[in-house]
């Protein structure tokens, strides 16, 4: 076990992480402000992945998955688990050694450990997005998923970047060598259990119990329409540098986590299910592709 | 000369390299080959993850000079082609000769092709050669449009005795240089041929893969070794040192399946046994370290599986709170696939293909109705306790695991998931086995389902998955088997045959052609890999009528035992010569009884009359193989008849009558097999 005085607390491992792929060059953004499932469909990875310009972020993000919600009673599993999301656009040709160094920054001695890259590739049908890539082990713990993103809204990309995303709950039970997540310290005094364990009851009570079906498919409706009636505007628009295309993916954002809730709810029947991913998906790979489209106007011009 | 060829990669998925060796190895070997830089070159591949080593020793400095002889224009051809013709070939006219090229007398010129250094060729060609590797799944790295490969290309070593072969792929120039382990080699360091293995060493990075098997078998637990997961291992790591841990033995409650399930699928340990076979609460799992001195790995691999565990307890108690027999409806809500709808709705026509099955078994070769099946649904579906009533009701509560947690979790434990909570909720016994084997066999080696409810289950599964995608055009082409359609076919072959269940499968089929065809293939693969019959028996065999496999495996058994008798082969030759006049005679049958006034006295007649003892001995005879005796004793009557008698007679009815006799013997005896396949000698 790690000696007790060098192990970090939750908070202390972010900020170190930040510290660490902020010095190596990525812009340190704060966590994006609408539900998703996923930090890689905020629109600093979506939309940025997209396209010939350069990028580097790095970003925690609070990540809602409905159907994982566990009322706070599975020690490993949560509704709302936060994903430090790192876009390295293009790949720098030493991307594995940076990401190995990072490890090492939050106190992991990785010649006293057990790493192991294993296949592991991503794909996520509503987004129309997909790459390769691995799992990443550590003495036996799955840390991080990183990917080679080659399509995104079903466009190939022009560069390639690399998605590394660490699952910060876990990486932190491991390192404090507590069992359940609600035991990992956040910061001094302060137990995970502490800040989170409200959500965790909350909203599995909401989502699995409370939530009301009718209304729920009525805000869908509602962001599905909102999203569409953008995107046919800005197809027509004359004005497309300044079109509010960020807001449509907002939208599109909301239908997707409607969808999750939905399925948690058990609302959504066998036949119904591929026509709604499909419903979220169109939105979603217009979104992409206007916002392409967005772009190149603004390197033409 | 010798060759060293190493592509540095990023971590290869273990389960690719094997098929990326062998291409590598023989597309080298034939590049060599095919430029004459060696006669026999002995290429010898190795791999670990992150690097494809090809080395090749005996080759040539150079590509020999060759000579070429370039034909010109005909020896009458005006001067300026001849000049022209010179000219092209870069020689006077007056250096060209005049040959024959075997049509004509013709200009010709004996160019001399000079041969080039290997290492040019070599830099020429490895590029292209590497990144035609075959892989599953490719990536690109450096932008759209960009070379293609497994994971990106990060260092190239190619040495012709130790000079670098000079190329490029994807911006990463070849050198001398390598990479050693991750974490406990240096980046880069220069190697030679002679030196490769042993820098590679230095740098804790085994090269043989059998060295690297060895090192893992080398460890005082004794583990079960399961020889997938050892390959896997062996590919995923670079210096492999295997550690022993262990768990809270209070974990053995739960059902051994699943903690097996958990360490070699989930976490890729290897499960230990006690010395009298039971679990024991220990694990071996494999770093990619040179070992664990403080434990950290071992408490780390520790924690991991215990949270695991936890999990599995979790999902297991939870589970338990709704029986299988309560989550039948929630079976709507489980796609089985798109067009053939939910579980639910499989589970309700597997029902229906139990009870048909249960049908065929009670009225062996009757036509089945709906008021059978009705009858048979009404007669046991309550009981009373027998194997009809225990399939139809485990038939009913097969797929209802797939709404657990468990399985949710561990999808490859579906089905034993099932058994195993019906065997907790009180089921009957014969239920829960029946459950737990449906899957079974999930490959060619595996066994069937232990009983027969377990083998008439999987049947119905099977069966309806095939029928269903065969229907709404789901049918497997090349390597695209996505709903493992092969395995499903493979399994009920093997299931009707070692279960010894006499059904009627191209009825269960329902006509579908395709399907029967597919299923014919399966069968084929059957008796040839596992029982060892001859293509040809087999295609005699399946080329007569047939429904039930173990008929067919039985006339597979009397062909196979007749087939050394003197008779046999010789009959099979004329039954072969009895199809080809039937043919070319373009003869399909009379309409009207053979006329036996027309038959000639002597060999045709003898031959009608032996033909009759035979059909009707062959009606009485026990067995296919007695059959198969009385027709191959046939065979001097047939010799005797194609020796003294002439077919094509003069006289059109007598000829007609002869065509006829030989088109019903042939139609007789060719409902067990049709011996024109057999491939005889003569």
């Amino acid at each position: 076990m790690p000696p007790a005085t060098s192990v970090p607390s939750f908070q202390e491992i972010v900020l170190r992480l930040k510290q660490y792929w902020g010095d190596r060059g990525c812009i340190i953004q704060e966590p994006f402000d609408v539900e998703v499932g996923a930090g890689t469909m905020c629109p600093e990875t979506f939309l940025r992945v997209l396209g010939p310009k350069p990028y580097r972020t790095a970003y925690v993000q609070p990540s809602r998955r409905p159907a994982d919600g566990r009322y706070g009673d599975n020690p490993n599993r949560l509704y709302k688990h936060m994903q430090l999301q790192v876009i390295l656009k293009p790949t720098p040709v030493d991307v594995i050694e940076q990401y190995m160094g990072s490890l090492e920054a939050i106190g992991i001695d990785l010649r006293k450990h057990d790493l192991k890259l294993e296949e592991d590739n991503w794909e996520s049908p509503t987004l129309g997005a997909w790459g390769v890539g691995w799992q990443v082990m550590l003495d036996g713990l799955e840390i991080t998923q990183f990917t080679y993103f080659q399509q995104c809204g079903g466009i190939d990309l022009e560069l390639v970047p690399a998605e590394i995303t660490y699952g910060l709950e876990r990486l932190t039970a491991f390192l404090q060598g507590v069992d359940s997540v609600y035991d990992i310290e956040w910061t001094p005094g302060v137990k995970y259990r502490d800040v989170r364990y409200a959500d965790e009851l909350q909203y599995s009570v909401y989502n699995f119990e409370m939530a009301d079906v009718p209304t729920l498919w009525k805000l869908f409706e509602i962001h599905e329409g909102e999203a569409k009636r953008l995107l046919e505007l800005f197809a027509a628009s004359k004005e497309k540098a300044r079109f509010p295309l960020l807001a449509a993916y907002d939208h599109v954002l909301k239908c997707s986590n409607l969808f999750n809730t939905l399925d948690a709810r058990g609302a959504i029947s066998v036949t119904e299910r591929v026509g709604v991913i499909a419903r979220v998906r169109k939105q979603a790979v217009g979104a992409a592709e206007a916002w392409l489209l967005q772009q190149q106007g603004e390197v033409a011009a | 000369m010798n060759l060293l060829v190493e592509i540095g990669a990023e971590e290869i998925p273990d389960w690719m390299i094997a098929g990326a060796l062998e291409y590598l190895g023989s597309a080298v070997g034939n590049l060599l080959k095919e430029d004459s830089l060696a006669e026999n070159p002995a290429v010898r591949t190795d791999a670990t993850p992150r690097r494809l080593v090809v080395r090749a020793e005996g080759i040539a400095a150079r590509k020999p000079d060759t000579e070429e002889r370039v034909w010109g224009p005909a020896k009458s051809a005006p001067p300026a082609a001849v000049a022209g013709f010179a000219k092209k070939q870069g020689v006077a006219p007056d250096q060209l000769e005049v040959l024959n090229d075997g049509k004509a007398e013709k200009f010709s010129y004996l160019r001399k092709v000079p041969g080039r250094p290997a290492t040019e060729i070599l830099a020429e060609a490895l590029p292209q050669l590497i990144l035609k590797t075959p892989f599953p799944k490719t990536m690109y790295w450096t932008g759209k449009g960009g070379v293609r490969f497994i994971r990106p290309i990060r260092w190239i070593v190619a040495l012709l005795d130790n000079e670098i072969i000079p190329f490029e792929i994807a911006g990463v120039a070849s050198g001398n240089e390598s990479s050693g382990h991750r974490k406990l080699g240096a980046a880069r360091f220069p190697v030679t041929y002679e030196t490769f293995e042993e820098k590679l060493r230095d740098n804790y990075v085994i090269l043989s893969a059998e060295e690297r098997r060895a090192r893992i078998r080398a460890v005082a637990t004794k583990y079960k070794c399961d020889n997938r997961l050892l390959d896997t291992l062996v590919n995923l790591t670079e210096w492999p040192t295997p550690i022993t841990g262990s768990f809270d033995p209070e974990f053995l409650d739960l059902p051994k399946e699943v903690l097996i399930t958990v360490m070699r699928s989930h976490q890729k340990y290897f499960s230990v046994e006690t010395p009298d076979g039971n679990l024991a609460p220990q694990f071996v799992a494999v770093t990619n370290t040179d070992g664990d001195p403080e434990g950290l790995i071992r408490h780390g691999n520790e924690r991991v599986l215990k949270a695991r565990f936890n999990d599995a307890r979790f999902f297991w108690d939870s589970d338990q709170k709704k029986k299988l027999s309560e989550r039948i409806a929630d079976l709507a809500n489980v796609t089985f696939q798109a067009k053939l709808g939910s579980y639910l709705e499989k589970t309700e026509r597997m029902d229906q293909l139990v009870l048909t099955l249960i049908v065929h078994r009670e009225k062996p070769g009757k036509a089945l109705t709906e008021e059978d099946l009705r009858e048979a649904k009404v007669r046991y579906a309550f009981g009373p306790d027998s194997p009809e009533f225990y399939a139809v009701r485990a038939s009913r509560l097969s797929k209802t695991d797939l709404t657990t947690e468990l399985v949710k979790e561990f999808t490859e434990l579906q089905g034993v998931v099932g058994g195993l909570y019906a065997r907790a909720q009180g089921e009957p016994e014969e239920v829960a086995v029946a459950i737990y084997d449906h899957y079974k066999p999930v490959s060619m080696e595996d066994s069937i389902p232990r009983s027969i409810e377990g083998q008439l289950l999987a049947l119905a599964d099977k069966l309806d998955t095939l029928r269903g995608c065969f229907k709404v055009g789901l049918i497997p082409s090349g390597s695209k088997d996505p709903f493992a359609l092969r395995r499903a076919a493979q399994g009920i072959v093997k299931i009707l045959i070692e279960g010894k269940l006499r059904l009627p499968i191209q009825t269960l089929c329902e006509g579908d052609k395709t399907l029967i065809d597919f299923l014919a293939e399966r069968i084929r693969h059957y008796f040839r890999e596992i029982r060892g019959f001859e293509y040809d028996e087999i295609n005699a065999v399946l080329a007569a009528p047939w429904d039930d496999l173990l008929d067919v495996e039985e006339r597979l058994e009397a062909i196979r035992q007749v087939r050394p008798t003197p008779n046999f082969e010789p009959l099979a030759a004329s039954f072969k010569r009895i199809r080809n006049i039937l043919r070319q005679a373009e003869f399909a049958g009379l309409a009207e009884p053979l006329n036996e006034k027309l038959l000639e006295r002597g060999p045709e007649t003898e031959l009608y009359q032996a033909f009759e003892a035979t059909r009707l001995a062959c009606r009485l005879a026990p067995d296919h193989w007695t059959r198969m005796e009385h027709i191959a004793a046939l065979r001097p009557k047939v010799d005797q008849f194609f020796d003294k008698v002439l077919v094509n007679a003069p006289d059109p009815e007598v000829r007609r009558n002869r065509l006829s006799l030989l088109h019903i013997m042939m139609a007789e005896f060719s409902t067990i097999a049709d011996f024109s396949e057999i491939v005889t000698a003569s």
